[in-house]
């Protein structure tokens, strides 16, 4: 007997049920299938703009900085702009994103761009979301060259560009959207949900931000 | 791990002595009650999702045999590997031989409570390889020699001085100089260390949090970031996982994620969630390039079908042990094996059996606190009484102790004579006390009377007062 | 309703200790309009075997104590941690006993805790409430946890206009009695309960209150020890003004 076969049979004894119940297994299957909702928070059931305004909030309250603007023709300048008011280095390590490489870049010479995942020796991270929950200010983020997830952990500071038409209110929707866009029953490698800047509580129970993932959390909402 | 749950009355004691750990439980009150009761008050649908979350693991529990199934179909799918371990010497050969195949020399480490489980990182050390805990507060109990105090606060019972100690002792690469008074710059510390091991390490293993049987994920739930580098950045990623760790579909994760950090930290969601399914495809730049999980049984099958299955509900939040009164008192060590409080106290004799552990389900006031806060609704408190009924039906307790109850449990089947017994019981005893209105000690009540004096007996029982009176 | 007819369970600590408390619940549940019974039949309610995992001399046990009460409209314990005893417990120990599974369900539907049933059942809407000065009290765990008794001891308080009621830190965290627990792991019982009396003597009242006689022992004597000079009493005997018994533990 494999040690499967052995795990499987004594779960089966333990409750005197054979591998071939069918009650059993269409219970199962209609569960995977029918993937039921459950208990949905009314906080994120609001309108497009409240959905997009509860997202800012609750992401500014796990300490993230949050810039609005309107197209992705600002987000070169925005970028700028905070790496500037943060006393960073004028570049950034990014994937090769459909959204990213469209953005003009023309109008910030002096912002260098290196692209692939990042080794460790990159200040900054810039990434764009595939979505964001407004539930609880969380983006998540897939993989794969456009993103690399080394580029969501390595640098210190992280910079997220999130689409306000991607921003739904509760988790249910978003990771719905990934099975519509991967298929049923499968997932890119990695999908990672980012709620603030990375932390640990583990001396003293102290707070303290920054603890081997970013210590900056900046997310670019483009509105357009 | 070595168990000395046994020993528990004595690890207790020695517990309570020690005044760094005194010092250190009462942090637990700012950094967890109070935050949990904030998380759970500003979500009105939060005690809605507690139901929602029991029953879909009430579900997922009657049918494990058939979600494990379709689990492992669907890791093998995503080019993923399934290990099956009965017991934690099986899950550890499986460890050391991917480990060996890989060529590897260090593995990092994400947080995990069953590779604590297994005692993985002696048994490494052992074979040659070198284990690297790179969650700060397993970190810091590494550099201790210790095991986790808390699931998932396991430096809980360390002061920031001793931190201070413990790095001064270790880094002595650094300048002697520094600074290290703040937690701040303990933090700074340990991320500039350990950075360069999670890019050196050859493996990663992590725990997970939930195993998703619709699309063959392992989920994390971390804040530190480290769980993450300790999956991506080596070669081979090992998932380290118990099977009551399956949940369903993305939607039933995402149900009871809602309760999980909520009750853990008071934080609505921990900072990364990260689902992991198979080794890094084509299109990707970087991940592993191989993926195995470790499904470890190591007695849990044994529960299933018995009155002790709802503990397989757990979902290790830890928030039980931060409101049960008894591991504030003795902190986690005391408990003698790797889960303590509550949910230790039914788990340890049902993974380790109740010869070892029966200690634990008796140190318990029943006071209700863990099943009041449980995300899962784990009847705690219900389940520690029915591993009492366990050794009380196989004479596990002590001779004196089942002789005691057993006489007093035939004098109060018999109403006359507890009347007459308590009638010249509460005259002896307010005699004795005399206008004094209280005891400082009293034969055979020594374990009353050592700490607290026993107030005194009017002097007749109420039913002798009641019939003098004419009351019907 | 007619007058409806209370049974009395007086809890075995009561009887025994401080029979000063059954008679400020006899009190009680005649002011609010009850006529009251305290069958001879009764001793304990079985916790001491429950707890230690005895099932069959539990179920002896309680199989007496509803043939004792279950005549009655009513049952009413001065004590949380009892009530809960009959009303929660006493249910699962005739689970698979298909005979007297609806004579325990019956019996469980009228057991109530004196406070809560003052409250909730007769919906006492006044009571005289003598006394006049600061308390601060103590949710005992069962009651509390068990049966959802917060806010009905505090209502009663209430309505004396003399009472003046100063929360302690943590009210609602287990002062380390658990019944055999005290006396099985005494020095944890201790640090439990000496973080209590921390917390009470911090609310500076002058009288701690709870609803259970033995967390009332367990805090008294505790208290007593210290040195510490919070009086302690029952709530009944408060909110009866049945004031004249020196407080738990205090000389005569």
């Amino acid at each position: 007997m494999t040690p499967r076969e052995a795990i499987l049979g004594k779960i089966r004894s333990q409750i005197s049920v054979g591998s071939d119940d069918t009650t059993r297994r269409t219970a199962v299957a209609n569960r995977l299938s029918s993937t039921p909702k459950g208990v949905i928070p009314e906080r994120g059931q609001v309108a497009p703009a409240e959905c997009v305004d509860l997202f800012c909030q609750q992401a500014e309250k796990v300490h993230a900085t949050v810039d609005r603007i309107s197209t992705y023709d600002g987000v070169a300048e925005a970028v700028s702009a905070y790496l500037r008011g943060r006393n960073l280095p004028q570049s950034v390590r990014m994937g090769d994103d459909n959204r990213l490489e469209a953005i003009d870049w023309s109008k910030t010479p002096n912002l260098s761009r290196a692209f692939g995942p990042s080794d460790g020796s990159d200040p900054v991270g810039l990434s764009h979301a595939q979505m964001g929950v407004a539930e609880t200010g969380t983006l998540i983020m897939t993989s794969g060259s456009a993103n690399p997830t080394t580029v969501n952990f390595l640098p210190e500071t992280h910079i997220i560009l999130v689409h306000s038409q991607d921003i739904s209110g509760d988790y249910e929707t978003s990771l719905n959207q990934i099975r519509s866009q991967f298929g049923k029953g499968r997932m890119p490698r990695t999908v990672n949900m980012i709620t603030g800047p990375s932390r640990s509580a583990d001396i003293e129970q102290k707070l303290l931000l920054g603890a081997h993932g970013p210590r900056s959390l900046h997310i670019i909402v483009v509105d357009d | 791990m070595k168990i000395t749950t046994p020993e528990f009355k004595s690890n207790a004691v020695e517990a309570l002595a020690d005044e760094n750990l005194q010092k250190a439980m009462g942090h637990v009150q700012v950094g967890f009650i109070e935050k949990r009761q904030v998380a759970a008050d500003g979500l009105p649908e939060f005690e809605a999702l507690r139901d929602n979350a029991r029953d879909i693991k009430n579900h997922t529990l009657a049918h494990l045999d058939l979600y494990l199934e379709a689990y492992s179909e669907k890791v093998e799918q995503s080019g993923g590997h399934v290990h099956w371990a009965q017991t934690a010497e099986d899950a550890r050969n499986t460890v050391l031989e991917i480990c060996r195949k890989a060529g590897a020399k260090t593995v990092t480490k994400g947080k995990s409570m069953i590779s604590e489980e297994i005692g993985i990182n002696a048994f490494l050390e052992d074979n040659g390889i070198a284990p690297i805990e790179t969650d700060l507060g397993e970190y810091i109990i590494q550099l201790r020699g210790e095991a986790p105090s808390h699931i998932i606060a396991p430096a809980v019972h360390v002061l920031k001085e001793q931190v201070e100690e413990d790095f001064r002792a270790e880094h002595t690469h650094l300048d002697v100089d520094r600074n290290l008074e703040e937690p701040e710059t303990l933090l700074d510390e340990a991320r500039t260390v350990l950075r360069q091991k999670f890019i050196d390490a050859d493996v990663g293993i992590t725990g997970a949090n939930f195993l998703i049987a619709e699309t063959g994920t392992s989920v994390i739930v971390t804040n530190e970031g480290n769980g993450d580098l300790t999956q991506t950045l080596p070669r081979v990623h090992i998932v380290l996982a118990s099977i009551e760790k399956i949940t369903p579909t993305l939607e039933d994760v995402s149900q009871i994620m809602r309760v999980l950090a909520r009750s853990a930290t008071g934080q609505e969601l921990s900072v990364y969630t990260t689902f992991s399914t198979g080794p890094r495809r084509e299109a990707d730049v970087d991940g592993p390039e191989e993926y195995h999980v470790i499904l470890l049984d190591n007695g849990r099958t044994n529960m299933i079908g018995t009155e002790f299955q709802e503990m397989l509900r757990c979902i290790r939040c830890g928030a039980c042990m931060n409101h049960c009164p008894v591991y504030r008192a003795v902190g986690g060590h005391a408990y003698g094996w790797v889960y303590p409080g509550p949910m230790g106290a039914v788990l340890t004799p049902s993974l380790e059996g109740v010869e070892k552990g029966g200690n634990l389900p008796n140190a318990s006031t029943f006071c209700g606190r863990c099943e009041s806060v449980c995300p899962m609704r784990i009847p705690l408190p219900k389940m520690m009484r029915h591993w009492r009924e366990r050794e009380f039906e196989r004479n596990l307790n002590p001779a004196t102790q089942r002789w005691g109850l057993k006489i007093w449990a035939w004098i109060a089947r018999h109403p006359g004579l507890y009347a007459f017994g308590a009638r010249i019981a509460v005259r002896g005893i307010a005699t004795l006390a005399g206008k004094n209105g209280r005891l400082a000690s009293l034969p055979l009540a020594g374990g009353w009377t050592k700490y607290r004096d026993l107030p005194a007996p009017e002097g007749q029982t109420f039913q002798q007062q009641w019939r003098v009176r004419g009351g019907k | 309703m007619n007058q409806p007819k209370v049974g009395l369970f007086v809890t075995c600590l009561v009887d025994l200790f401080r029979p000063n408390v059954g008679f400020s619940a006899v009190d009680l549940l005649e002011h609010a309009g009850c006529e009251v019974f305290v069958p001879p039949a009764q001793t304990c309610c079985g916790q001491p075997a429950y707890n230690s995992g005895d099932r069959t001399d539990t179920r002896t046990i309680a199989e007496q104590v509803i043939t004792a009460f279950e005549k009655f409209d009513f049952v009413v314990a001065p004590s949380g941690s009892c009530a809960a005893m009959l009303k929660k417990h006493y249910p699962e120990l005739f689970q698979d006993d298909a005979e007297w599974q609806e004579r325990v369900t019956a019996f469980s539907d009228k057991v109530f805790e004196l406070v809560s049933f003052l409250t909730d059942v007769m919906f006492v809407q006044d009571l005289d409430v003598q006394f006049k000065g600061s308390v601060t009290y103590h949710d005992s765990c069962s009651g509390l946890r068990e049966l959802g008794i917060s806010h009905q001891p505090r209502k009663l308080l209430a309505m004396g206009e003399g009472v003046e009621l100063r929360e302690m830190k943590e009210p609602d965290v287990c002062c380390g009695f658990g019944g055999t627990f005290c006396v099985k792991y005494s020095d944890i019982s201790n640090s439990i309960v000496e973080k209590k009396t921390a917390n009470i003597e911090a609310a500076n009242a002058e009288l701690l209150l709870a609803g259970d006689l033995g967390c009332l022992m367990n805090m008294a004597g505790k208290l007593a020890r210290e040195g510490k000079t919070t009086k302690v009493r029952h709530i009944a005997e408060v909110l009866a003004g049945r004031l004249e018994a020196p407080a738990i533990g205090e000389a005569k």
